[in-house]
């Protein structure tokens, strides 16, 4: 129980996570943040809001759009950005794009590399950002559990996990040399519980896609992937079956699982959420490959 | 408790508003890689049903390709992180684990225990209120305990439990447990930490953990870990005292607002409350609080708010405001322990950039007063520090810092060093205040006798005569002094026997007890012997004021230094006893391998052998404790003491 002139756990959390932001703010040339459209980004956003009230946020929002993503993200991403009034700035890789690399004929694991993380390396080198925030948690993943709060990033983006400095207190080093720098995680320490209570409780507004609703799926390797548009390749004899199912994790439609739910608001999320217990990346295709592949894949400067 | 039935309990609403106002505790967990540590949160984890069936599945495939348990899932899997470290079977960085019960949330900083790394131990440490240090219930108290329990108590760590774990493996024994926790309680008096809490338990087989050992372990009859970590009081820990807000970012949307972003590192502060603008000195009134949902009229560390003052004062990043009444230190030479961090080793007068709150400036190292042992925690001499070496340094910075001890207010007394060139985090530091012993030593330095010159004019209306004839005996010191074990103490409790059965009451002040006491601030140098035994001094005279007999037992070893206490004690009732013994037959009856680890190197400045003893010219006895027992020694000062009047 929470006495007089104490926090609660999620009080504490989100003042923490504030004089992250700040600090980011306060000590960095040419910040900025990276916003995904999904609840932990949804989150942050609402922090950084409350970081620099009543001024506006001092930094833009970039979006990495590998052109895969579920089109309900892309207006809901829009029109957030205008009521909010924070600039947002898009990355897709041309390149990429023109090459026609998708999930279909080139693999999850190219496509990723290309459309994601090869287009995120761009778009910081050629902002030149020195510092990036993103909503990435420590719960997430085994080998997220040790990333700090302040990560840093060589001249490639690269994550070296043996050269990561050390973290005291709030006191962040957050010194870099030309075209270093540092990525920052403002929600290292909410749990996805955290983060769904800090939705409920702050009422923020959530891409649709979160709460239960029929749509159009087929079944692959025991994912539900829903059909967003007509790219999809069906396979023979493969049909589109209505299903009410809901998104735990937002990425790119192709890569991302669906589970069968009748959560139809941010409360029957939670509940639902407390009551299956299973860990939200299950719903990712993406780390299947390997035990360790999330690590690799930060090595590579994937987030 | 399940998530379950608390849902079907409480229903989602009730469960989502006791949620809510759930509190946080931060907690270390230290242990070496066999201690079971990992095994330990996993078992946390698992039991508290916070381990997703997912990662439960991969923990169990995982446990047939590295698990060390044979066909049971191996919990130390769910925890341990980094590829290469689970293919080593070894945990090799701060990894933080988060669970939550029905009654609190839990986040664990999990660090290893090799050597190597007592910087991730540091780093652990710094944000957490509670570790809990484990112990090998078959090896007992070891030099990583000592060296874990040091750092938690640098780093301000208040709660300690100590987790004595594989009892299975020591058949639950009640008296391996009292053994370690005698041990453990030993050394753990010479550190600064406020509340100790000892539970035996099996994290293997889940004993202790969260389900209380009735069967195995019926003697004990404290609670299992869980219920203690979700009871345990942290709400006084913070300092709501002293009124701290760093200033961190000065918002500015337009001409009309000035506002101060900040995070409150301690006190409260209120509208209308007179504050000072630090190091500028400039005061002002709290306008207004800001926050995202509206103004508010109080705020309190450690949240993170924006304020507006009434005054156009001239405030920015790395500005302090503070209470009036009570302000922090302004300082340009501070004194610190740091905990050196990196593999380049700390040079002396080189500059470092030094960040401190929100506020970074430059500061260079001017001198190492000492290096801590982190294994015996005893003081060396030191000109430099190297990777993970602990000592207290003199820094001096370019601009005045607003600061506080460390042991008082974390936020204000907490700074690191980072390196000009490389930007590498070089070391983190803890402010201290002068300590006694170097006030006491400037003070020795400027007067000729130290604090005696000192009188109060205010007298008691009862004398020391009047107490002693109520007594019935004259009040004096017997200053026992000689070599480590040369029998001291044993001579000091028979002699206080053969008093008390004469009808005298006499009080026995032992060095060693001493050190556990009063003087466990204080180390083995030149200055803190000499602080010590200052102590010593003042204590028997006190004794003797009130008309008891003093009895002090200590190695006091140089002339001049017991001539001064004498001096503190007073000429006429002070009488030093020789207890003369060869260092060869003290060394023969060390049971506690002093001597041995001074000759090994492992301390420095023991009595005897690496540092000198000068015998007293005139003593009132001179004992030959290498052929008499201690009855027939305290006899003999019975004798001297009778042929003086004195008894």
């Amino acid at each position: 129980m929470i006495q007089k002139h104490h926090l609660s756990h999620l009080e504490e959390l989100e003042h923490e996570s504030i004089q992250i932001i700040r600090e980011v703010a306060a000590e960095f040339r040419n910040p900025v943040m990276l916003f995904s459209i999904g609840k932990d980004s949804l989150c942050m956003l609402r922090l950084a809001q409350k970081a620099f009230h009543p001024a506006p946020i001092p930094f833009p929002l970039l979006h990495v759009n590998t052109t895969w993503k579920f089109r309900e993200m892309i207006e809901y991403r829009d029109n957030l950005a205008r009521e909010i009034g924070v600039e947002l700035r898009e990355q897709i890789n041309e390149e990429g794009r023109a090459a026609n690399i998708n999930p279909f004929d080139h693999g999850s694991q190219r496509y990723t590399q290309v459309m994601k993380t090869d287009a995120l390396k761009a778009a910081l080198t050629a902002g030149g950002y020195d510092a990036a925030f993103g909503g990435a948690r420590r719960d997430e993943e085994k080998s997220r559990a040790k990333e700090r709060v302040f990560s840093f990033r060589d001249r490639n983006h690269g994550w070296d996990p043996k050269n990561q400095r050390p973290e005291l207190w709030n006191l962040y080093n957050t010194r870099v040399a030309k075209n270093e720098s540092i990525r920052v995680f403002p929600i290292s320490n909410w749990t996805e519980l955290d983060v769904w209570l800090y939705i409920h409780y702050e009422n923020i507004p959530m891409v649709p896609l979160y709460f239960a609703k029929e749509r159009p799926i087929v079944r692959r390797n025991g994912a539900l992937i829903m059909v967003d548009d007509d790219r999809i390749p069906l396979e023979p004899g493969e049909k589109p079956e209505m299903m009410k199912v809901r998104f735990r994790t937002l990425g790119c439609y192709p890569l991302t699982g669906a589970v069968e739910s009748e959560a139809t608001n941010v409360v029957e999320i939670i509940e639902e959420m407390l009551r299956t217990r299973t860990s939200e990346r299950q719903g990712r295709v993406i780390d299947y490959d390997e035990g360790g592949s999330m690590e690799e894949k930060k090595r590579e400067g994937y987030f | 408790m399940s998530i379950q039935t608390e849902l079907d309990r409480l229903g989602i609403d009730g469960y989502l508003e006791k949620y809510r106002t759930k509190d946080l505790l931060r907690l270390l967990t230290c242990g070496s890689v066999d201690d079971g540590k990992s095994t330990l949160i996993g078992r946390l984890l698992h039991d508290s049903a916070m381990v997703y069936e997912d990662q439960l599945a991969a923990a169990k495939k995982d446990s047939k390709r590295y698990g060390t348990t044979g066909e049971d899932v191996d919990f130390a899997l769910l925890v341990d992180g980094l590829e290469a470290e689970r293919q080593q079977g070894i945990t090799i960085d701060v990894a933080y684990r988060y669970f939550t019960t029905d009654k609190r949330k839990f986040i664990i900083a999990d660090t290893p225990g090799h050597e190597q790394y007592t910087r991730n131990m540091a780093t652990g440490a710094s944000n957490c209120q509670l570790a809990i240090i484990l112990i090998d219930a078959r090896k007992g108290v070891l030099d990583q305990t000592r060296r874990h329990s040091f750092i938690c108590s640098l780093l301000g760590i208040k709660h300690v439990v100590v987790a004595v774990n594989k009892m299975d493996l020591v058949d639950y024994s009640e008296e391996v447990y009292d053994r370690i926790r005698e041990d453990y309680q030993d050394f753990a008096s010479k550190l600064q930490i406020q509340d100790i809490h000892f539970i035996p338990m099996s994290a293997l087989k889940g004993v202790n953990v969260v389900e209380r050992a009735q069967a195995e372990m019926p003697w004990y009859g404290g609670s299992a870990l869980l219920d203690y970590l979700e009871t345990v009081h942290i709400a006084s820990d913070r300092n709501l005292i002293d009124f701290r807000f760093p200033v961190q970012y000065v918002l500015r949307p337009n001409l009309d607002f000035r506002g101060y972003a900040g995070t409150i590192a301690s006190g409260i502060v209120h509208v209308g409350d007179e504050v000072v603008a630090l190091p500028s000195g400039r005061q002002s009134r709290v306008k207004s609080i800001e926050t995202f949902a509206g103004p508010i009229q109080e705020a309190h560390a450690p949240m993170s708010v924006v304020v507006t003052l009434t005054d156009e004062v001239d405030v920015s990043r790395g500005d302090v405001l503070s209470t009036v009444q009570n302000t922090p230190r302004l300082e340009t030479r501070i004194e610190a322990m740091l905990v050196w961090m990196s593999e380049t080793p700390m040079e002396t007068g080189k500059t470092y950039v030094l960040k401190h709150t929100s506020n970074t400036t430059s500061g260079t190292v001017t001198q190492v007063r000492y290096r801590t042992n982190v294994n015996s925690m005893r003081k060396e001499d030191a000109d430099r520090l190297t990777l993970n070496e602990i000592g207290r340094v003199e820094i001096e910075v370019v601009r005045p810092l607003a600061v506080d001890a460390y042991s008082k207010n974390r936020g204000m007394g907490a700074f690191i060093l980072v390196d000009r060139l490389t930007n590498a985090t070089m070391a983190c530091g803890m402010i201290v205040d002068r300590s006694p012993a170097e006030r006491t030593l400037a003070r020795r330095r400027a007067s000729a006798d130290a604090g005696s010159n000192v009188r109060s004019g205010q007298r008691g209306a009862v004398t020391a005569e009047q107490r002693s004839e109520r007594l019935g005996q004259r009040p004096f010191t017997v200053w026992l002094t000689g070599l480590p074990r040369s029998g001291k103490t044993s001579t000091a409790f028979e002699l206080e026997k053969a008093l008390f059965e004469r009808g005298k009451l006499a009080q026995v002040l032992d060095g060693e007890k001493l050190r556990a006491g009063i003087s466990s601030d204080l180390g083995f140098s030149a200055t803190d012997r000499w602080e010590h035994q200052r102590r010593a001094a003042e204590m028997a005279k006190s004794g003797n004021e009130h008309g008891l007999i003093s009895i002090v037992a200590l190695v006091s070893p140089i002339e001049s230094d017991r001539a001064q206490a004498k001096r503190i004690v007073g000429e006429d009732r002070f009488y030093e006893v020789h207890c003369d013994a060869s260092v060869e037959s003290c060394e023969s009856r060390d049971e506690n391998d002093l001597y041995g680890r001074a000759r090994r190197g492992e301390i420095e400045g023991l009595t005897g052998v690496d540092a000198p003893y000068e015998p007293p010219a005139a003593p009132l006895v001179r004992l030959d404790t290498e052929k008499l027992d201690a009855t027939a020694n305290a006899r003999q000062i019975l004798d001297a003491l009778e042929a003086k009047g004195l008894i």
